[in-house]
């Protein structure tokens, strides 16, 4: 679901071609119509079609199945559960990420480029591959996993790894929106403002944060429905033991696999909830990046 | 003195930017630091503010040491080539920007920041965004809010270097009278030497990274140290192997002692200047000359005149 936010290339970038301009239609009537059937066709295909099924199997047995199902115990455990994830991480996520794209940005320093390739690593590798990893590192034969268990840490099907599962697969959001606008900003005001007595904490905060509040608003947001969603990492490391260390999502596939009309009930509504809560964040996005691009 | 700068290097990689440089500032001037594209002026000036730090050397600011100072502790005042305009803030919160971090009581803030948009005639533009405003206009602004501080010494770096020609002109000579009003030890950057020659007291020429003469306007354009100089200050030409500004050649109908006989190539008339191009034996000079000399002498292509430098 969360493939669906992904920001679109910047196409209409060019202010000095007047609005008249780019909007006349060109090409013949027929190219258009074909075109637009296409269009049309493949996003009713791939993205409204699964929605309305979802919504109308949801909403199928009526609206009191819908209200029952959400009585269900463990759909509001997961849902505590997948919110605390999010927004921990989110907030994990964007006081890293500012402070990775400000070094990223204005210093210069061995390994900026290796740091700034590994960003990205997130995207590019599968969150299965990152669940395994983490394992591999902090679970029980991991690397630290016995000096942790000794210790009574458990790190591996608990939250904790949930979390930082999920910190990794978000990770490049923040970054990725912030360094633009920063790169953009140039140092100059960082410079102007010194030279009249700020030092970095009052630069940072009347500075550097006023000017990339937009895109770090439009991070988070991304950052947040990317948490929401994720599911293959925090599949692997969680155990998705119900009631315990099982996101919406891990709710939603268990109870579609399990036999019977009110397991199935159940995931269409948290199906249903999630998709809900991605089309608020595709409304907030699509308010805000009007604002970002006139900073 | 208000500024003392000794022994100054700097290097970037093996770019020698800045290569010992000596400089003494005096309090209440208006100093340019002159010369073309990547000589080090704009280096130096940044070091002044602490904005870049030298290899080796001292930087001294009304008698404090403060070579390793960081910019926010060394009153000095900086202005940017391209604004450097907090684009979130209002005129007015811009200008009020380095009062709000001395935590000044609102009221005072209010009275200094109003004082000083009035000195720069912006008092009607207090709310307005710096993307609301013209070149000019935020180059005011960003010079108000330097004042704003109260600073000991103004830096400023190209100031009008973004700006269009006419604007450009307006600001040199308001700059000049700010300068008389607020009296605060200014330097600025500049390559266009015509802007240095009209506003400063003093004139700093840097090349290469070295300062190649210090002195009044008047001082530079006439006793030149070198050929750089002298080239750097104004319009050049040769005669007879000598470097000599066009406007210093005499022309003469008829020959007389120590004149050199030329053939005029070509006539060119810019306004009201005549500009004459003309061939001697051993060089090609060209003379500057008014319309009224040039009717004088009927000077007409292909004929002879005789060439004296003054």
């Amino acid at each position: 679901m969360t493939e669906t936010l992904v920001k679109a290339p910047e196409a209409a970038e060019s202010p000095n071609v007047p609005r008249a301009v780019k909007r006349r239609r060109r090409g013949s009537p027929v190219v258009r119509w074909t075109l637009r059937i296409i269009a049309v066709g493949y996003v009713l295909g791939l993205v409204a079609l699964p929605v309305v099924t979802v919504t109308q199997r949801t909403f199928g047995n009526g609206l009191q199945a819908v209200l029952d199902s959400l009585q269900n115990p463990d759909l509001i455990s997961a849902a505590k559960l997948g919110l605390f994830v999010a927004v921990t991480s989110v907030v994990i996520n964007t006081v890293f990420g500012v402070g990775i794209a400000v070094l990223l940005v204005r210093y210069r320093f061995p390994g900026r480029r290796l740091l700034n390739a590994v960003i990205d690593l997130p995207v590019s590798i599968s969150p299965i591959v990152v669940g395994v990893a983490l394992i591999l590192v902090y679970g029980q034969n991991g690397w630290f996993g016995g000096w942790l268990e000794s210790n009574g840490i458990q790190i591996i099907f608990a939250t904790p790894a949930i979390v930082m599962a999920t910190v990794i697969v978000a990770l490049p959001l923040v970054v990725r929106e912030v360094i633009p606008t920063l790169e953009e900003a140039g140092t100059e005001q960082d410079q102007a403002a010194q030279s009249l007595g700020a030092n970095s904490v009052q630069r940072f905060f009347r500075i550097t944060l006023p000017t990339i509040k937009w895109a770090l608003a439009y991070g988070v947001v991304l950052s947040l429905a990317r948490s929401l969603g994720e599911f293959g990492a925090v599949r692997v490391v969680s155990g998705s033991v119900p009631g315990v260390s099982q996101t919406p999502t891990l709710f939603v596939n268990d109870q579609y696999q399990e036999f019977g009309p009110v397991a199935e009930q159940s995931a269409f509504t948290a199906a249903f909830a999630l998709m809900l809560i991605a089309v608020l964040f595709i409304v907030v996005i699509a308010l805000l990046r009007p604002k970002e691009k006139t900073q | 003195m208000s500024i003392i700068v000794s022994g100054i290097n700097k290097n970037f990689g093996d770019f020698v930017a800045l290569d010992n440089v000596n400089l003494e500032v005096p309090r209440g001037g208006l100093t340019a630091l002159l010369g073309p594209s990547g000589g080090g002026k704009s280096t130096l000036l940044r070091i002044i503010a602490g904005l870049e730090f030298p290899d080796s050397g001292q930087i001294e600011i009304e008698g404090k040491p403060a070579t390793w100072l960081s910019p926010q502790k060394r009153s000095v005042g900086f202005v940017f080539q391209h604004y450097a305009a907090f684009k979130h803030l209002s005129v007015y919160r811009n200008v009020a920007f380095g009062l709000e971090i001395r935590k000044r009581p609102k009221a005072e803030i209010r009275k200094r920041v109003m004082e000083l948009l009035e000195l720069v005639h912006l008092e009607n533009f207090a709310d307005r965004l710096p993307s609301q405003l013209s070149g000019g206009q935020r180059q005011r602004m960003a010079l108000a809010r330097a004042l704003a501080v109260q600073p000991e010494v103004l830096l400023l770096d190209e100031p009008f270097g973004a700006l269009d020609a006419q604007v450009r002109k307006e600001l040199r000579d308001w700059l000049r009278k700010l300068h008389d009003e607020v009296n605060v030890t200014t330097i600025f950057v500049t390559h266009d030497q015509e802007e240095a020659l009209e506003v400063a007291d003093e004139i700093v020429v840097i090349n290469n990274g070295r300062i190649e003469q210090i002195g009044s306007p008047t001082d530079l354009y006439d006793h030149p140290a070198n050929d750089f100089v002298m080239g750097f200050l104004g319009p050049v030409t040769k005669l007879d192997g000598k470097l000599i500004r066009p406007h210093d050649i005499e022309v003469l109908r008829n020959p007389g002692p120590g004149t050199t006989p030329a053939k005029i190539i070509r006539l060119l008339r810019v306004g009201f200047e005549v500009r004459a191009e003309l061939r001697t034996d051993t060089s090609e000079p060209w003379v500057q000359l008014t319309r009224g000399q040039a009717e004088e002498l009927e000077l007409a292509a292909d004929g002879m005149v005789h060439l004296r430098s003054y």
